[in-house]
């Protein structure tokens, strides 16, 4: 085939081939208004799923894919219970619709938190078994025998005595009458034929031919692309702007002023490029442009000295830590930290004035649509959300900033429009992980083990500065996985000095876990390295009153061999800690080299989450998440200077590559606990694991994050 | 006039120059398999074959494709079986899934010009692309089984 297109000719073209949105974009029209499912005469027994008469089960994903494996997992749940027939389920992405589809936990329709199965297994359980129920119960009038009598295999109900069989499609008709049972039986976990055992990922196939549909890929009709030119300067303003050479660049449509900066909308995104490169803009660069984080770290640390709220208190740690002749001190940093999605942000907006509609990777489907609505002067129910396939989240996701933008320039050029950020912009406006400044007291007793724990903490509250917490309030955000250390340790005292220099701070994959497993994990083996211990029995000896703490422990050292020779030149570490409900363990194994180049040869990850619905998803999101804990630990840092962030792209802000990730054994204790979160809690210990294993093979103790080769020199 | 064969199509084309073959065959040809990660050749998501080289599509102009031959991750395979994208499903690879189309033509080269590749042959072709989600060790263990495959080992 040979084609000749102008190229004004060739972008309609392009535009038009693909209006079908593809996987997860086609708003359910059954489950969202069961009545009109109903009459025709498909068995929709609540939101999550519809019955049709050829047995297609099709199962609404209220979690957005963000990689964890949710447009597999959570139907499986569903398809469970229901002993549905997994080749005939169909999956859907959830519309917004909060009344509907929200986290029954939580009560928005906003996924972060690690809350997809934990927050949802027992919903949809009964939403799969309700459907069953009612299956089987049509079934036993149909044949005139007791429900009891009748079993079911995938997709089909079963009458052993008489050998009578129907196909769910068979059955949905008459099922619809029946009124849906509130309290459905469900399964004994013996009975499991999914959740336990896993099924491949439904999105694969998608994503290895290049089918998947990211937010970057959305392609609607009459769309435009544009890009907005923010201020340098975290939180700055434009003052004025001068559009005339801009507007000259081939391919621009339209430049308008918008919350966040100057929006160059164009034809393509090269051409709008172009155009913000000829734009000319005077900042109001607002506060910011005084805050550099050295000076942060500066005034972190002189603010330490002084008192601070306290987050926990057991005992008297201070009188004891007086009374005491065995004091250790030590203080640890960490930076700030951008979430680097592989997919930079962006959003598609078509604001009409009866009506906006939004296509967009978000975590947070529920804010979006209320962001469209604000932004719009619409009714939410007037703001359609289409939530696509997600090119990463880690935190980054639920965040409104990309929405605004494409939703405010749609509005401001009354046509569909695609708004992308490049990497820089995503990279310099980001949401970031605190930095944070903390300083540790413990007091020996005369064997070694601690009798007193001091731990205060300096640095923002996330919670706080979004709003979400009131000023006064210890937020979760900075003091998790610090306050709640597992030790059996008689004095504890944990303070936090709120201290907020307005950098936007966001959700960080394991947030407050990411620094403080850090901090405490290698707090405590500094203490077993003085008192001459084992840092793993040291840690076993204090974790008496924590078992699932100590069993991830215990397996993760098993399986490491703890303990047993290594090759010349390797070191073992270990951490643990839990978070989102999971405990998990870290073995790291390193090397050193003469010019202070660390290697991290594998990683021994043991977590238990309760009960593990898809293992090898679990396993998935632990391999994943000691690599982006990796990355943070070896090369995370993001540093600012006058309020404008110095990293802009992968060289100056390095992720870990194929050639220096380690190998990740995962080991899964089966508890049989309530399930507990996966996304994040793979993340936490594995700094301290590492970062332990080099003090074992180096006697040096690093307490500032990232790891710096120079710190490790052997001159 | 730029002419370039792309999936093995050929188009005759009248675009600027400069204009990147990634934003090329995004915007103007609509395959949006092949993705923009960083725009400065740093992570590989971009990656296709230009006469059957892996090269970063973001930095490359379309001129630079002129009279050429170029595969997208659409046209690795006309049914999603080339041995790459099997051991990809076959191993769950995937996780956001973002990135893969570059890591599946990386792959796809490697294997094109080293049928048995080692792990240092893999570190090699392999360190260019970026995977946030951490997913190494599968792609590793997928292109493994994807030369065993290749040389109809056991599947």
């Amino acid at each position: 085939m040979k084609t000749t297109l102008s190229r004004r000719a060739m972008l309609k073209g392009g535009l038009a081939l693909g209006t079908g949105l593809g996987l997860g974009l086609r708003v359910p029209i059954g489950p969202s208004d069961p009545a009109s499912a109903q009459s025709a005469r498909t068995l929709a027994p609540s939101q999550w799923l519809t019955i049709d008469r050829d047995g297609i089960v099709t199962i609404v994903s209220s979690v957005p894919e963000m990689g964890q494996g949710s447009l597999t997992t959570m139907p499986m749940i569903i398809a469970d219970e229901l002993d549905a027939d997994w080749s005939k389920v169909r999956v859907e992405q959830a519309p917004a619709n909060p009344k509907l589809y929200a986290n029954p936990v939580t009560g928005t329709q906003s996924y972060g938190g690690s809350r997809g199965i934990r927050d949802h297994l027992q919903t949809w359980r009964k939403a799969g078994a309700a459907a069953r129920q009612m299956l089987v119960e049509a079934a036993a009038r149909e044949w005139g025998v007791p429900a009891e009598e009748l079993e079911t295999e995938p997709g089909t109900v079963v009458h052993r005595r008489s050998g009578r069989k129907a196909s769910y499609g068979e059955l949905v008709a008459k099922a619809a009458e029946l009124p849906v049972p509130e309290n459905p039986t469900l399964k004994t976990p013996d009975r499991f034929r999914y959740i336990g055992k896993g099924v491949p990922r439904r999105d694969m196939r998608s994503k290895v031919n290049g089918s998947a549909v990211y937010g970057l890929d959305v392609k609607v009709p009459g769309m435009l692309v544009a890009s907005i030119e923010r201020c340098p300067v975290l939180g700055g303003k434009v003052r004025s702007f001068d559009a005339t050479a801009a507007m000259r660049v081939p391919g621009i449509r339209r430049v308008v002023q918008v919350t966040n900066g100057v929006a160059v909308v164009a034809d393509t995104f090269g051409a709008a490029l172009n155009g913000r490169r000829a734009l000319t803009i005077t900042w109001d660069e607002g506060p910011l442009a005084q805050v550099s984080s050295a000076q942060i770290i500066r005034d972190y640390a002189a603010l330490a000295t002084q008192p601070g709220q306290v987050a926990r208190k057991d005992g008297d740690a201070d009188a004891v830590l007086g009374s005491s002749a065995n004091v250790v001190v030590a203080t640890y940093q960490v930076p700030f930290l951008e979430h680097a999605c592989m997919e930079p942000m962006n959003a598609t907006a078509h604001v009409r004035p009866d009506a906006c509609e939004i296509w967009a990777p978000t975590q947070n489907p529920g804010g979006t649509q209320v962001t469209g609505a604000r932004l719009t002067g619409l009714p939410p129910e007037k703001v359609t959300v289409h939530t696509t396939l997600l090119g990463g989240g880690f935190g980054r996701r639920g965040e409104q900033d990309f929405i605004t933008d494409a939703v405010e320039t749609s509005k401001a050029v009354g046509a569909p429009v695609k708004l992308v950020w490049t990497r820089e912009d995503d990279l310099t406006h980001g949401f970031y992980r605190p930095a944070t400044y903390n300083v540790f007291r413990a007091a020996l007793d005369p064997r070694g083990m601690p009798v007193a724990w001091w731990n205060r903490i300096v640095g923002p509250g996330i919670f706080i500065q979004k709003g979400r917490a009131k000023p006064g309030e210890i937020d979760p955000t900075a003091v998790g996985g610090a306050r709640d250390i597992p030790y059996d340790i008689p004095n504890v005292q944990v303070e936090w000095i709120n201290r907020d220099l307005g950098v936007p701070l966001g959700f960080w994959r394991s947030v407050a876990s990411s620094q403080n497993a850090f901090i405490t994990e290698s707090f405590v083996d500094e203490l077993a390295h003085l008192a001459g211990k084992d840092p793993y029995e040291y840690r076993r000896a204090l974790l008496g009153k924590s078992p699932r703490h100590k069993g991830v422990l215990e397996l993760a050292a098993t399986k490491a061999n703890w303990g047993a020779p290594l090759a010349a030149g390797h070191g073992l570490g270990i951490a643990v800690a839990s978070s989102y409900a999971s405990y998990v363990a870290h073995v790291a194994e390193v090397s050193v080299a003469p010019d202070g180049r660390l290697r991290v040869h594998r990683i021994v990850c043991a977590i238990d989450c309760g009960i593990a619905v898809n293992p090898d998803q679990v396993r998935a999101q632990m391999e994943g998440g000691a690599i982006y804990a990796l990355t943070a630990a070896l090369y995370g840092e993001i540093t600012i200077d006058r309020g404008r962030v110095q990293q802009s792209n992968f060289h100056d802000y390095p992720m870990l590559r194929i050639n220096e990730a380690p190998p990740v054994e995962v080991h899964i204790l089966d508890s049989g606990e309530a399930p507990g979160g996966l996304g994040e809690p793979g993340v936490p210990s594995v700094a301290p694991a590492v970062t332990n294993a080099v003090f074992a093979v180096t006697g040096k103790r690093l307490r500032t994050l990232p790891i710096r080769p120079e710190a490790l020199r052997r001159a | 006039m730029i002419s370039l064969s792309v999936n093995g199509t050929t188009h005759r084309v009248d675009v600027p120059p400069e204009t990147s073959l990634l934003w090329f065959v995004r915007e103007t040809l609509g395959l949006t398999g092949t993705k923009y990660g960083c725009g400065i050749a740093l992570c590989g998501a971009c990656t296709v074959h230009v006469d059957g080289a892996p090269v970063r599509s973001c930095v490359t102009p379309v001129s630079a494709a002129d009279g050429k031959h170029v595969i997208t991750i659409e046209g690795l395979s006309a049914r999603t079986d080339h041995p790459v994208q099997q051991a990809w499903i076959e191993l769950d690879v995937a996780q956001c899934g973002y990135c893969q189309s570059g890591q599946l033509m990386s792959a796809a080269a490697l294997l094109a010009r080293t049928p048995n590749p080692t792990d240092a042959d893999i570190d090699d072709a392999m360190a260019g692309n970026i995977c946030r989600c951490g997913t190494y060790q599968r792609i590793r263990a997928a292109i493994h089984q994807a030369a065993a495959m290749a040389r109809g080992g056991a599947r």
